[in-house]
């Protein structure tokens, strides 16, 4: 592994000496040093699920894309309804190449006439080269590099940021708007990585402390790793991008087709609609379900499937101890014929054979804030 | 009785002709919060550097080699059970394996337990 040099200059991220000064373990992830855990990844994410977590997230990459009819433009690379779209309501959303493939998985928020995206930090760079060569001209791409984003996420999230931010709470799950933190206008979501209840803030690089600090300060609330992110978001059933889904998986593949509404699938108009709808109608040979492993020891991304033939008709993309649940749990791609909850499969790692179950996802229950029935 | 060290990160105590064999504190902080170990079955013979046993963390699995050759009398069945046992006492109760009949002299290619606290603190 001696020779794995990277040229690229690992960046800092504005609340860098915050995470040394509680203790983080900084390792290098999407280009930047990143704190992986404070105290411990089981316990911080128990923390989250019990408490409020505080995450900086600001690696990943904040754009305004604006110009006339932003939504329609953003349409031809996003098979997202985003025209109909309420201001200050987002969705989930992904960005399409040509045949269908995922270049990355993000939020877009309506403001008036522009939209606010969130993307991926390993790939912003290439998202924003991939819309600019794509969009319709006069659609422009504003990278906010400026911006730090932080996530507060839990059951205890809300009264910790009502407190600083007054009128958030009335904020359903996946709306947005502009609120002040001590004097700091931020930009609120309440959205999340985790399954919980919780909000997305961003706020200037040069107030991110202040922010943080001012979060932090409540006993309810600590600091979590990257490496809590990672398990919190695998017991939601949420995907990695990059893992669990990236250029060679489809939406249809991935199970993502809930992002993908009633008039996109009739009107089509995004990139790779052909083989997307194509995929809605007739199937796909492989899709991501979870599984529930036995045993103790937890399989990892790069395991295979097996069917009780032996025959490989799968592979895991992300997998791991459960801290919530106490138990190895996992998520991958498998044959559609063996994709029903409750299958018996086999998996193999270094070897080794274990006993698994397809699982429904989430593997624990989502407890966003949605107001009454719709969604 | 004394202990040894291996650049690895598993200490061997030899008591008589027999050893104890355990990974470091160090090693235990650096892999986190150890969710699963898998020792070796008694009368299994080793020699030096095979792998000996597995443990896992949250974030990662680590193979535990040999740090000498043995025949395996114990595996700890209590680390099986209770795996952050090695993250609470990694250097006592939270030991992997046990083995006779060692070849002692590779006990001198280990660091003693100075040379191997004084290396940790520059890595």
């Amino acid at each position: 592994m001696g020779d794995m040099t990277d040229n690229q200059e690992v960046q800092s991220l504005p609340l860098d000496a915050w995470h040394r000064a509680r203790g983080a373990r900084m390792v290098p992830f999407a280009g930047y040093q990143m704190p992986v855990q404070y105290e411990g990844i089981i316990a911080e994410h128990l923390w989250t699920r019990e408490n409020a977590g505080l995450f900086d997230v600001s690696h990943m990459g904040q754009l305004t894309v604006h110009g006339e009819r932003a939504d329609a433009a953003l349409e031809t690379l996003l098979p997202g309804e985003l025209r109909m779209l309420k201001d200050c309501r987002l969705r989930y959303s992904m960005l399409l190449d040509e045949d269908g493939g995922i270049i990355d998985d993000l939020m877009a928020t309506r403001r008036g006439e522009d939209f606010y995206v969130v993307v991926n930090g390993a790939t912003k760079l290439g998202d924003i080269d991939e819309m600019e060569r794509r969009l319709p001209r006069g659609t422009l791409i504003d990278h906010m590099k400026e911006q730090a984003l932080l996530a507060l996420q839990g059951p205890k999230a809300v009264e910790v940021l009502e407190r600083l931010a007054p009128g958030v709470s009335e904020l359903s799950f996946m709306q947005g708007g502009a609120f002040r933190i001590g004097g700091v206008p931020a930009w609120i979501s309440r959205s999340g990585y985790t399954g919980e209840d919780g909000f997305e803030i961003s706020v200037t690089s040069a107030a991110v402390t202040q922010v943080a600090d001012a979060l932090a300060a409540d006993p309810v609330v600590k600091p979590i790793g990257l490496g809590a992110r990672d398990s919190l978001r695998l017991e939601a059933g949420l995907p990695l991008y990059g893992h669990d889904i990236d250029r060679t998986t489809t939406p249809v593949m991935a199970d993502l087709t809930f992002a993908i509404n009633k008039r996109r699938r009739a009107e089509g108009g995004f990139a790779g609609a052909l083989r997307i709808l194509g995929e809605l109608d007739n199937g796909v040979p492989q899709k991501r379900v979870g599984f529930d492993v036995e045993g103790r020891q937890p399989v990892r991304e790069g395991a295979l499937v097996l069917d009780g033939e032996g025959n490989e008709v799968g592979r895991i993309t992300s997998g791991g101890f459960s801290p919530s649940l106490s138990r190895p749990i996992a998520m991958g791609y498998v044959n559609t014929s063996l994709s029903e909850p409750g299958t018996n499969v086999t998996l193999e790692q270094r070897g080794k054979l274990f006993v698994a179950t397809v699982a429904a996802m989430p593997f624990v229950p989502h407890k966003y804030h949605r107001k009454g029935a719709a969604a | 009785m004394s202990l040894y060290f291996t650049r690895e990160h598993e200490w061997v105590r030899v008591w008589g002709d027999s050893v104890t064999v355990g990974i470091s504190d160090h090693a235990q902080a650096a892999l986190g919060d150890i969710v699963f170990a898998e020792v070796p079955a008694a009368g299994k013979i080793f020699a030096k550097g095979d792998d000996a046993a597995v443990v896992e963390s949250v974030k990662a699995a680590s193979d535990v080699y040999a740090p000498i050759g043995g025949e395996v009398i114990e595996g700890n069945a209590a680390i099986e059970s209770d795996p952050a046992l090695i993250n609470r006492d990694p250097e006592g109760e939270g030991w992997f394996f046990k083995m006779k009949q060692i070849n002692a002299a590779e006990l001198e290619g280990l660091m003693d337990e100075a040379a191997y606290r004084d290396w940790v603190k520059t890595l």
